[in-house]
């Protein structure tokens, strides 16, 4: 459905040679909720993928048989790149929430500014974990439904309530496979942090 | 190594290489580059140079992403940053750290998220 249209993109543009910062946002969710959509819909280049191997030292269960038992395990993830002015270039990284991935949150993804959760509400327990994650790492996130199935069958409240969200934290519907909507997913999330860190900016001079 | 990286295959693929493409190591400095980090060619390849370092060379031109470079090289964002690291020591390239990304656990600051919004809502 979306993807034919991703392939008419002309091939990768480099960077500006002015850009000089890079940005993370991270998408979290499940498999099959519309991380990839979100990010190829607003993506101003194909979607990229790569991975990062770990090693994870005593994690073989202590079985002998296992001969070529492996002590790496990877997580791979895709990225898009949107280009903010001469100098800022946001990467968007659609993470996998499963388990092992967030071994690897904090060598990947500290510095990030904050995350998406996009939930799919058929499958909400999906994203229990990933709040839970998030919340641990203290790093600020809003919840995007992706109403990809037509009209969304129940209001925003009930899904606040279930994942027990705090009213705090912003809680949205949206298009994955629409621009506009993955925009305004992405302005509500930097409106979010703003509000966040003008606050904390603001307990400090106190 | 004589075979070329297959494709999207790392876990099939024999660890050797990879052991082969760093020259062994497994830890430098490399936790000072970031997946956003962007890397940009300050000399040419020299003659003899390994293959992978050659690469980056001639991708960097423009500035690349540590995350950009991994997906094209097809080589794990670890193993990229150990190369990288080599290339920074010779001075073959240069590294544009993410200097206004927060710290750990701390939030951006009010200006640079200013600027974000101000990108995004020009899309």
């Amino acid at each position: 459905m979306d993807s034919a249209n991703s392939d008419a993109r002309p091939a990768r543009t480099p960077l500006r040679s002015t850009a000089d910062t890079g940005l993370k946002i991270v998408i979290v969710g499940g498999f099959g909720v519309g991380k990839t959509t979100m990010v190829r819909s607003i993506s101003e280049i194909r979607p990229l993928s790569t991975e990062e191997t770990m090693t994870r030292a005593g994690v073989g269960i202590d079985d002998a048989g296992g001969v070529a038992d492996k002590s790496t395990t990877t997580v791979a993830f895709d990225f898009g790149r949107i280009t903010l002015n001469e100098r800022m270039v946001l990467y968007l990284f659609g993470a996998p929430g499963q388990e092992r991935f967030w071994f690897l949150w904090d060598r990947l993804f500290s510095g990030t500014l904050g995350a998406v959760v996009l939930v799919d509400t058929r499958r909400l327990a999906d994203s229990w974990y990933a709040i839970d994650r998030l919340e641990y790492h203290k790093m600020p996130f809003i919840v995007a439904r992706n109403n990809f199935e037509g009209a969304p069958v129940h209001p925003l409240d009930h899904v606040r309530d279930a994942l027990s969200l705090s009213d705090d934290v912003p809680l949205i519907d949206c298009d994955a496979r629409r621009r506009d909507s993955c925009k305004a997913v992405l302005i509500a999330l930097v409106n979010h942090l703003y509000a966040l860190s003008s606050a904390a900016a603001l307990e400090s001079t106190r | 190594m004589s075979p070329p990286p297959k494709p999207r295959s790392l876990d099939d693929e024999d660890p050797d290489r990879l052991y082969t493409v760093t020259g062994g190591r497994s830890r430098t400095d490399e936790t000072s580059i970031d997946l956003v980090t962007l890397i940009v060619t300050e000399s040419d390849a020299t003659p003899g140079m390994q293959s992978e370092y050659v690469k980056i060379i001639e991708m960097c031109g423009r500035p690349m992403a540590v995350a950009e470079i991994s997906a094209d090289l097809r080589l794990p964002v670890s193993v990229v940053k150990i190369l990288l690291c080599d290339l920074l020591d010779t001075g073959q390239v240069t590294a544009r750290h993410p200097t206004s990304a927060p710290a750990k656990a701390q939030l951006p600051d009010p200006k640079t998220l200013k600027q974000v919004l101000v990108g995004l809502r020009k899309l």
